[in-house]
């Protein structure tokens, strides 16, 4: 028996021809069509995206703020009502578990949203850390079906659906809104490096919703997109994936993402979960670089891939690894992601990547490699 | 997209077209080409290089992996298409016929494929 889950849209991307592919025990679609056009009308038009395989989890009591302060390397306490941040929930050893966006929703409520492959894990360790406060941690995966409008034609797309002020809506925020008719949160987040808004609405409603969606963009050129371009769009962002960029094997500091560790916290007299090895680890990036996260460009047409080692480019040396690559629909020309010892990181280094055998020369540049026009 | 019912199909998602003069054209099944997703860069054999039935000769890249070109029969490569090396899409968008790869003299005669028909049930199609 498959116990592989499909989402409230299962139908929909069935009946759009999506070619689907197991994603952390989801159904989900890879590609609806060419995944390159998909990328493409992203960065140019609008995309529509299910990503209701990601984990939601709310956090909600008076203590709701101070025990995901605990909880995480991030302040979350401060956040005003309506914003959002980036953050991370750390092992005691300072090992990422995960990278989630947090919502503040309410004065005692929040939406922590995990990477669908981590929400269990996520899930299990806010609830153990969850004791004494007083604050309930909920699973509400099966509450949401969370659909992502991504392009510079969003915001005009939405704006059709809605009364709420998009305007007035900045990046990183939530509000709750009526969008075609539907109860959603809407906020101004994203993974493909463009404006754009993903609205958490009640699985019940999803399929009218996307309709919607779909009915308001045609015109605009939005089309729907699967996780294939999804990837694309984030590597070319320089945004960091789980599983690639991140890992339990590495901190935040290794990470080069150290910024999202806040030592300074209001709450629990500074104390919280992966503290003391954070801070070693954050002396240490201090005193001695570890290896840093670097973009690649190929001047050719082979793609340096996960796990492949970055070589110096006079005597094949290893001096890094490959943690994401793919060939840019938007730069047309292949680009990945690596760890590189800090003596090879900086922009314009000359390097090379193992491919299967052959030393292709890559350079170093400083991610993203892609940034839209504000 | 169908399977055409001329050529002949190995196992590994190449066709192989009927022999003229003892050389055949080979190519990557529609079938294979959409599993791949977009290719992004292909590898052909050298014209004059032996290819042995089963193992690779070159190597297709897409956005999301790499797949070994196999090829279908024994034999040497008289010819590579070089409008695929050059716009590596043809085998998605025309895999049956600008897309094609290369051209091979049989050593002999193919062994082990399959028709049209029956590549159809391998592939559940």
């Amino acid at each position: 028996m498959s116990t592989t889950r499909r989402t409230a849209l299962d139908a929909r991307h069935r009946a759009l021809g999506a070619t689907m592919t197991d994603f952390a025990g989801w159904d989900m679609p890879l590609r609806y069509g060419s995944e390159r056009e998909e990328h493409n009308a992203v960065r140019t038009r609008a995309g529509l995206f299910d990503l209701s395989h990601m984990g939601e989890i709310a956090v909600a009591g008076p203590q709701a703020g101070a025990l995901l302060d605990h909880a995480l390397v991030g302040s979350l306490s401060p956040l005003a009502v309506g914003r959002a941040r980036y953050t991370m929930i750390c092992r005691e050893d300072g090992g990422i578990l995960d990278d989630l966006i947090v919502y503040r929703t309410g004065d005692e409520e929040y939406l922590v949203v995990a990477n669908a492959s981590n929400a269990q894990t996520v899930l299990d360790a806010l609830t153990e850390r969850a004791a004494g406060f007083d604050a309930e941690v909920r699973d509400d995966r099966d509450a949401y079906a969370l659909i992502a409008v991504q392009g510079p034609e969003a915001a005009g797309i939405l704006s059709g659906l809605t009364g709420a002020d998009l305007d007035g809506l900045k990046y990183y925020a939530s509000l709750p809104a009526t969008v075609a008719g539907i109860e959603a949160l809407v906020a101004r987040t994203g993974y493909t490096g463009e404006d754009g808004f993903e609205l958490f609405v009640d699985p019940a409603s999803a399929e009218a919703l996307w309709d919607a969606l779909t009915e308001a963009g045609r015109e605009a050129g939005l089309v729907p997109c699967g996780l294939a371009c999804r990837d694309t769009l984030r590597l070319e962002a320089g945004m960091p994936l789980y599983g690639h960029e991140l890992s339990t094997e590495l901190t935040p500091f290794d990470a080069g993402l150290g910024r999202v560790v806040k030592f300074e916290k209001t709450a629990n007299e500074g104390r919280f979960v992966g503290r003391a090895a954070l801070e070693a680890a954050a002396e240490q990036a201090a005193a001695e670089p570890p290896r840093v996260l670097v973009g690649l460009v190929s001047p050719g047409r082979r793609v340096p891939r996960a796990g492949y080692s970055v070589v110096t480019a006079e005597d094949g040396a290893v001096i890094g690894s490959v943690t994401s690559g793919a060939p840019s629909p938007t730069l047309g020309k292949p680009i990945a992601m690596a760890y590189v010892d800090a003596a090879h990181a900086a922009a314009g280094t000359q390097v090379a990547v193992d491919i299967r055998g052959s030393r292709e020369p890559v350079e170093v540049v400083a991610l993203p490699f892609y940034k839209r026009a504000r | 997209m169908s399977n055409p019912q001329h050529l002949q199909y190995s196992k590994e998602h190449e066709w192989l077209t009927a022999a003229e003069d003892g050389v055949s054209t080979v190519g990557i099944t529609a079938f294979a080409a959409d599993a791949l997703g977009d290719v992004v860069y292909v590898q052909l054999p050298e014209v004059g290089q032996a290819v042995t039935a089963g193992e690779s000769c070159g190597e297709l890249e897409s956005t999301k992996s790499v797949s070994d070109l196999y090829s279908p029969v024994d034999g040497e490569v008289t010819e590579v298409n070089q409008a695929v090396v050059d716009d590596p899409a043809l085998v998605n968008s025309a895999p049956f016929e600008d897309g094609w790869l290369f051209k091979v003299r049989l050593a002999g005669a193919p062994e082990g494929l399959l028709s049209a028909d029956e590549y159809a049930a391998h592939t559940g199609n």
